[in-house]
């Protein structure tokens, strides 16, 4: 297990916990029409399906994947907004 | 006077009240428990035979009944608009100045359908969550002779998830059966990374969409429609372009909710306990159907077999007692039907714990569907079944 740090980049938290696959997607999702491009965004997701269908559909859109890390119960799943 | 007031006359609503009414019989016959639910038309919809309007097999007219036909004799029926929730004094204020006190408040005012939030998007797309719109698509279905049909979803939640793979499957098979199928290119663009939320219905429904030539774009969030050019856009920078435009339109929870603080902005989604179905912790406030934030389909079902649970709990504290603990808890139970074309359908059968694992489609489940709506008036919202 690795603990997650605090970051300074991070720019907006979205607490997805106990939501399942896509619910953490869709709030991502939300995050990103009403964030900047710079952004930085993390995902806290307790449902494993995240760690698969985040990153993919960050990498569709144009976004950067900044880091997945796992914590007690839960993946935070960090994203750069690009565009 | 204990006072008990539901606000909302859908599947929810009405199901509530009906069966707080059996369970509290006595108390409100001796006058020491009133039960009232506030609905703002005083017409109970059913919603979910709007797609079949759409699709040539229902009239409006059929859909709607009088809110107080359904209702438990005991049960009071407040026609208005709701204005706000005060908390404070526990009130319903409706915006025409009447005030309604609560002791226990249940709320199930459904969602709101927002197709203006995207631009053009009532000139230039359809869809079937309302009467008039799926008469609309109707209309412009009679009218098609050939083209690029695109069905997409503009945002997440919305109500009956699997309604938009429902209505490629039934246009599909409207095409074949009318010569048009080979004049005619079907697209469907799922917001997500598969055709839909669920993995296990996705893994049913993605060979009948290869099956029937019914393309799937995945990843495809509509975000603007260009409407010089036919176009629309996706938040992930595809575009694709349309004769045809379905699109579910942009869902919200109801803005008196977000007004009165207790649902937050934009979405206006309750804070519901998934298990009791309490609101932000309140001990006598519950939510259910469509205005909840569970992560749960936004359908009539949901709001069917949640609502005994509110009842129980509702029961429960008037009388001074726990709830069972049974009967007390929501589990995630839903159970809906699922139209594949064909004149066959599947059955989605799940909870919290269990995915739904559908049968291979065939002409019973379709049959069951056609059935369940047209008994609906005398089953569901009575809690016969």
């Amino acid at each position: 297990m690795t603990a997650i740090a605090p970051s300074a980049t991070v720019t907006r938290v979205i607490d997805a916990r106990g939501s399942y696959c896509p619910g953490p997607l869709m709030e991502l999702i939300r995050a990103i029409r009403e964030t900047e491009v710079g952004d930085i965004i993390a995902v806290q997701s307790s449902d494993s399906g995240s760690r698969v269908d985040i990153p993919k559909w960050v990498e569709k859109a144009g976004h950067r994947l900044v880091r997945i890390a796992n914590a007690d119960g839960y993946d935070e799943i960090v994203v750069e907004k690009r565009r | 006077m204990k006072r008990i007031v539901i606000v909302g006359g859908g599947v929810g609503g009405t199901l509530v009240a009906n069966l707080i009414a059996r369970k509290l019989q006595q108390h409100i016959r001796g006058g020491q428990v009133t039960v009232t639910v506030v609905d703002e038309g005083g017409q109970h919809v059913y919603q979910p035979g709007f797609m079949y309007i759409a699709m040539g097999s229902e009239v409006a007219e059929d859909l709607v009944r009088p809110e107080w036909t359904l209702l438990d004799s005991e049960v009071r029926l407040e026609v208005g608009r709701v204005q706000r929730i005060n908390e404070a004094d526990q009130l319903v204020e409706l915006e025409d100045g009447s005030r309604l006190h609560y002791d226990q408040l249940v709320l199930a005012p459904g969602a709101r359908i927002l197709p203006q939030e995207i631009e053009h998007f009532e000139a230039e797309a359809h869809h079937f969550y309302g009467p008039d719109a799926a008469q609309r698509l109707r209309n412009a279905l009679d009218a098609f002779t050939g083209g690029r049909i695109v069905i997409g979803i503009a945002s997440m939640p919305y109500k009956c998830p699997p309604a938009p793979l429902e209505v490629a499957f039934l246009i599909e098979d409207e095409l074949r059966h009318r010569g048009l199928r080979d004049k005619a290119e079907i697209h469907f663009c799922s917001p997500i990374g598969r055709a839909f939320t669920i993995e296990s219905v996705s893994e049913m429904a993605t060979p009948i969409l290869e099956d029937r030539g019914i393309e799937l774009h995945t990843f495809f969030n509509v975000e603007t429609i260009d409407a010089d050019r036919r176009v629309i856009t996706s938040l992930e920078g595809e575009e694709m372009g349309y004769d045809l435009l379905i699109l579910v339109p942009p869902h919200k929870g109801q803005q008196f909710l977000i007004d009165s603080g207790l649902a937050p902005a934009p979405g206006g989604w309750l804070p519901t306990d998934r298990h009791t179905l309490q609101v932000g912790g309140r001990p006598n406030v519950y939510a259910l159907g469509d205005a909840t934030d569970l992560p749960l389909s936004k359908a009539g079902s949901t709001a069917h077999f949640e609502a005994p649970v509110v009842a129980e709990r509702v029961a429960a504290a008037i009388q001074g007692i726990e709830p069972d603990a049974r009967l007390g808890n929501y589990t995630g139970k839903v159970m809906c039907f699922f139209e594949v074309g064909d004149g066959k359908g599947t059955l989605l059968q799940f909870d919290y714990d269990h995915p739904p694992r559908p049968p291979r489609p065939n002409r019973l489940w379709h049959l069951g569907k056609i059935v369940f709506n047209k008994t609906y008036w005398h089953t569901v919202p009575r809690g016969r079944v």
